[in-house]
């Protein structure tokens, strides 16, 4: 498997470096600056067309697109994988209209696509993070109506979030959200840290890279400066938790990190591993052995060949 | 009429490049980032200030400038023809502002300073200065800073002590600057402060 792609290729002629024109470019840069100037605000941008269906992570990719040069290498995650449709064909895309380089390794990457996960290995100050976010507004639920949340946010009313959250507790004796868990950023705005499970939220907090999120069919970018505080809203007597799983990875033993369950063979055999595909990657090249490493089929390690 | 200076040799990358090294200065406050700006505009406009306004203003995007550009012959047809802004007297309807003469006092509350619903419809302005370190200097703190980070400014801009105690009165509401030196640029969004008061 190669983790990176040899060399940087032109990019095919008949787009503009990485698709999108020149003007497009501009206007998206201008709000990630100003996004970056008021952490956790939701700036408003004019989002384009582009070559694939809303959900497969347009505002993401539009981000990416505005930010990219030709020295960056690129890594796409979804779910923490490199390998599913999403990932492969976003990452293609990039090679395809921006010649840059592409890697799986979190390491060797200046900008890292993803769609619902943080890598587990840290990351620096070199690396910049872009989230796909589907409803970028954490108030969306509470009230629909976009003018009515800006002057939410505008006052910093955030009584109702903290209702809601108070009102999982009374329901089920916990903050039920495990998904999506609202943040407050900077003590300032409360932000959707998109479908992230909680468990990625104290990475967010004084992150050394610098985060970013592109919401395409909402039309909202947000940012989250580097060495930023990060809250998961909570109460004294319910505080933030993360999950917790009582197993090791079964591939690499890795505790502390985030599983997903797989299902193994037809005979409702099942197992949990790293969502993190390359993290487990690499700790096994370090020798690190899983409980059912040798039991299970190549396909289910991720050995299968990247794009 | 004389013939207009250049714009961007390779507008696709250097763009790109000059965006990134902005877009590292404001998330990084106080912490110089390396422009190089192969461009040579009139005078008393800097190659670092043109190659901001060339990478970021546009049609929808105005620009302000000082007196001394203002004042200066080619300035405001070099902006013109390189980016299609509009070079507005009002500094309330500037997305940029450029400064070539740090020394003078600036109409700070005039610029737009976004509204409570959209704080990012505010102006940024890009102040020329002849130096810039970390090495020593003013202390400052904020998101985009780990612990403590010092800068220096040479000379320091007269209205920047003022901006900044604008940015903690009215934040979300506030100015965003960039100060550019030859070769370097430093970001201080408004969510910077100072350690002590200047
Ligand atoms: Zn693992």
């Amino acid at each position: 498997m190669t983790a990176q792609s040899a060399t940087h290729t032109a990019p095919e002629t008949g787009y503009n470096f990485a698709y999108l024109d020149e003007q497009t470019k501009r206007m998206i840069r201008r709000a990630i600056l100003k996004a970056i100037a008021v952490p956790g605000y939701q700036v408003p941008f004019a989002s384009r067309e582009m070559p694939m269906p809303y959900g497969w992570g347009t505002g993401g990719v539009q981000v990416t697109a505005s930010i990219l040069g030709p020295d960056d290498v690129l890594k796409v995650i979804d779910q923490g994988s490199d390998d599913t449709t999403n990932a492969v064909s976003i990452r293609k895309f990039f090679k395809r209209t921006a010649g840059v380089r592409t890697t799986t390794r979190t390491g060797e990457a200046t900008v890292i696509q993803t769609r619902h996960r943080i890598p587990e290995q840290p990351l620096g100050e070199g690396q910049v993070i872009v989230y796909q976010v589907p409803i970028p507004e954490p108030l969306r639920f509470l009230e629909p109506r976009e003018t009515e949340t800006r002057k939410l946010h505008a006052l910093a009313e955030y009584g109702l979030m903290h209702v809601k959250l108070y009102e999982d507790i009374a329901r089920h004796g916990h903050i039920a959200t495990t998904y999506a868990y609202p943040v407050e950023v900077a003590g300032r705005y409360i932000m959707d840290p998109s479908p992230t499970p909680k468990f990625d939220n104290p990475k967010m907090h004084m992150m050394a890279g610098l985060q970013l999120f592109g919401a395409g069919r909402e039309k909202r970018i947000y940012a989250i400066p580097p060495y930023t505080q990060v809250r998961s809203l909570d109460f004294e007597d319910h505080p933030f938790r993360i999950q917790t799983f009582s197993h090791p990875c079964a591939l690499c033993a890795a505790e502390g990190v985030y599983l997903d369950e797989v299902v193994m063979d037809d005979r409702g055999g099942r197992m949990f591993v790293c969502s993190d595909t390359d993290s487990c990657e690499e700790r096994r090249e370090q020798g690190h052995r899983g409980a059912m490493l040798a039991d299970t089929p190549a396909a289910l390690k991720g050995e299968s060949s990247h794009v | 009429m004389t013939a207009l200076a250049h714009g961007f040799g390779d507008p696709v990358t250097d763009a790109q490049q000059v965006f990134h090294a902005a877009m590292n200065a404001l998330a990084r406050p106080g912490r110089p980032q390396p422009l190089t700006s192969g461009l040579e505009p009139p005078r008393p406009m800097t190659p670092e200030l043109a190659a901001i306004a060339l990478a970021l203003a546009d049609h929808e995007a105005p620009i302000w400038l000082d007196p001394a550009l203002a004042a200066a012959s080619g300035a405001a047809d070099f902006l013109r023809f390189h980016t299609g802004a509009a070079v507005v007297a009002d500094p309330g309807r500037a997305a940029f502002a450029l400064i070539a003469d740090p020394g003078m006092p600036l109409p700070v509350e005039q610029f737009a300073l976004g509204t409570a619903e959209f704080p990012d419809r505010s102006t940024t302005l890009v102040i020329a200065v002849e130096d810039l370190s970390d090495t020593n200097g003013w202390v400052l703190r904020g998101p985009g800073i780990a612990d403590r980070q010092s800068l220096l400014a040479a000379p320091w801009p007269h209205a920047l002590a003022d901006i900044v105690r604008l940015n903690s009165a009215v934040f979300p509401r506030g100015l965003d600057v960039l100060l550019a030196a030859p070769g370097r640029i430093v970001g201080l969004p408004r969510s910077t402060r100072f350690v002590e008061e200047i």
